[in-house]
């Protein structure tokens, strides 16, 4: 186990920048996502830490060692691919120890751990069999017992759930992290799929084209953006643009023009950044609009008048395209009998509390 | 009833026209050599039916029979382990390049089959002949005061059939290489493989399907051939494809000849079974369901 580190990281591919200056630290025992669109990047980054890439410039720090130059193979890391990437002439046990080999294990110790593996997988005996007799899941599976064998000093998951179909998928990522807890191995789960990574993460790196756009909790990253790409990327956001007309005691009052005024209110942390006259960007998660006040009023609340245009109906809950103005507005609510008619008008509570001004 | 029937015939149909073809080009034609083995050549082209076994009992005790068979089969074996050596180092360039025309690669492989096979084979006189390419230039270079004797010998009938079959050995270890997963060598890798170990692990066993079937082509190929020899070969160089050819074409002994081909058949019909029994394919078949 080990805490790995990125100073400075940058990887081209000819003209194109694939990494732009990563700095991350990955903690030691910690599950840290790499979450992004296909192409922004997250998956070079891996296998640069994995050293099937090596970055143009910067260092990789495991341990506290500088890797940059040293081999995959002496690097000591568990790595489980999206398409499994299990050996089909090998048998599942030769798979298992298969790293175990190249470790110079003893046969008979080798053994030992294949079943102590595969009992943390929960597919004992099944050493005798080949990769294509076993269903995708299983598959998945054995790749990680094969990547969990050598005790790694970091675990490297590229998308290793995207080739489940949907139930097995929510199945593996929760016995996926019940493991990664039990071993306590330093974890890096590269993913596209926001819910994974809300749910999986101790820490989340949001990742576009090619650049580091925030790193946080997952409460962190999803309640407090620190830009436009992730709020929208991370659950379904209202964008709205105002000016800051006044700052009080952590209190923003902005000027929305369709919709008038708005409150926002500020982590300590953000106080510094914003400043009175300044026109910023807003962002407002759909869920927190609430639909005909069945919420407590709070002080700097606003409430608005709004027209239900149309009605995406999702069974628990219905997403509501509004109609604000000139300001479209999507909001997300619990459905308690039916849900609201296309037509009717509605009013839309929004608390300061929910509404996050965008660094500029 | 008749529908169960109907449906349990089918298949049959399907194959039908499959199976008069093999019938009657394959079959047929193979049972017709059999049965002329067992006439007798009395004179040039005269051939008299019978149920004699003159031609089997002299294959059986003529060592030049054997010799050529010997000789053959010596010769096939060479030319396939040094074209399945020569074969995937190309093809294991084709598959793992990153240029972006592979098509282009492919079909450099392919250019030469345009060209007849003849003329291919022809042109070494010109390459390693006295006054070829190599010879002419070695002598102009001073390197040497006479012509290497390069052409009409074993080497050269070894270099025309490497020529010609190399393609095909190439083209079977790309397509099992290309169908490995691009992931299985970063896998080993980072279970602690070296390259080498990695591609001895991994890339070797996956590709041996191809380099077996390229390998069996090759075989069977160069053992069925008289053409390569009598263009590129001295008088000693003949391989047993001609004495089938001098059986039919020079001495106008159709029996004999038909004794021999009808023996090829069988010896390359072995080679194909014991080869796939001793390669154990389908235990790699199994492997990959």
């Amino acid at each position: 186990m080990a805490q790995v580190e990125l100073v400075g990281i940058r990887k081209a591919f000819g003209p194109v920048v694939a990494v732009e200056d990563a700095n991350i630290t990955f903690e030691e025992g910690s599950f840290t996502t790499l979450l992004g669109p296909s192409g922004c990047g997250k998956t070079t980054l891996l296998r640069m830490i994995a050293g099937l890439e090596s970055p143009t410039t910067g260092d990789i720090l495991v341990g506290g060692r500088r890797v940059n130059d040293i081999p995959i193979h002496k690097r000591n890391l568990g790595l489980v691919f999206q398409n499994y990437a299990l050996f089909p002439h090998k048998t599942i046990g030769e798979n298992i120890a298969f790293g175990l080999k190249y470790r110079g294990v003893p046969k008979e110790d080798a053994r030992k751990k294949v079943t102590e593996a595969l009992n943390i997988v929960r597919l004992p005996g099944v050493e005798e069999r080949f990769p294509t007799q076993l269903s995708g899941g299983q598959q998945q599976r054995i790749a990680l017992a094969r990547a969990i064998v050598i005790e790694p000093d970091v675990l490297l998951l590229d998308e290793p759930l995207s080739a489940l179909d949907a139930n097995l998928r929510e199945e593996m990522r929760v016995e996926l992290k019940a493991i990664q807890n039990r071993i306590g191995v330093t974890s890096i789960f590269v993913t596209h799929d926001q819910s994974e990574a809300l749910a999986m993460s101790d820490r989340i790196v949001v990742m576009s084209a090619g650049r580091v756009e925030q790193i946080g909790t997952p409460e962190l990253v999803y309640n407090r953006p620190a830009s436009e790409f992730v709020t929208t990327f991370l659950g379904n956001a209202n964008i709205l643009s105002g000016t800051v007309k006044a700052l009080n005691d952590g209190i923003a009052e902005l000027e929305v023009p369709a919709l008038g005024s708005l409150y926002a209110m500020l982590e300590a942390s953000e106080r510094q950044q914003v400043k009175s006259g300044a026109p910023v960007k807003l962002s407002i998660k759909a869920e927190k609009l609430a639909l005909e006040d069945q919420r407590t009023a709070e002080e700097h609340d606003t409430v608005l008048t709004a027209q239900v245009r149309d009605v995406d109906y999702q069974g628990q809950v219905a997403r509501y395209f509004l109609q604000a103005g000139n300001q479209a507005l999507q909001a997300i609510n619990q459905i308690d009998e039916r849900p609201h008619t296309v037509g009717a008008d509605v009013s839309v509570r929004i608390r300061a509390r929910d509404c996050v001004i965008l660094p500029a | 009833m008749s529908a169960l029937r109907s449906k349990a015939m089918r298949p049959w149909w399907l194959l039908s026209p499959a199976l008069v073809t093999i019938t009657l080009l394959v079959v047929v034609p193979m049972s017709l050599i059999l049965i002329y083995s067992f006439y007798i050549n009395i004179d040039l082209g005269v051939d008299r039916p019978a149920f004699s076994f003159e031609n089997w009992s002299e294959l059986f005790t003529d060592s030049y029979y054997h010799v050529a068979i010997w000789k053959t089969f010596r010769l096939s074996v060479i030319v396939t382990v040094l074209a399945a050596l020569l074969g995937y180092i190309p093809a294991y360039f084709i598959a793992n390049t990153t240029y972006k025309h592979k098509w282009l690669l492919l079909l450099l492989l392919i250019l030469p089959f345009w060209v007849s096979f003849i003329i291919r084979t022809l042109s070494w006189i010109h390459i390693m002949g006295n006054q070829g390419a190599i010879n002419g230039m070695l002598l102009w270079l001073g390197v040497i005061d006479e012509p290497l004797q390069m052409m009409f010998n074993e080497f050269a009938v070894i270099v025309g059939f490497i020529h010609v079959f190399l393609p095909y050995m190439i083209l079977n270890v790309y397509v099992s290489l290309e169908g490995v997963d691009r992931n299985l060598v970063p896998a080993a890798r980072t279970l602690g493989c070296s390259p080498w170990q990695a591609f001895r692990e991994v890339t070797l066993p996956l590709s041996l399907p191809g380099l077996a079937a390229g390998s069996l082509l090759v075989f069977v190929l160069t053992a069925g051939s008289y053409v390569t020899p009598l263009i590129l070969g001295g008088p000693n160089d003949f391989l047993y494809g001609n004495l089938i050819y001098d059986a039919i074409l020079s001495e106008l002994n159709w029996p004999m000849g038909a004794t021999l081909s009808f023996t090829l058949l069988v010896l390359l019909g072995l080679v194909v079974v014991l080869y796939s029994r001793i390669m154990g394919m389908n235990q790699l078949y199994k492997a990959f369901g």
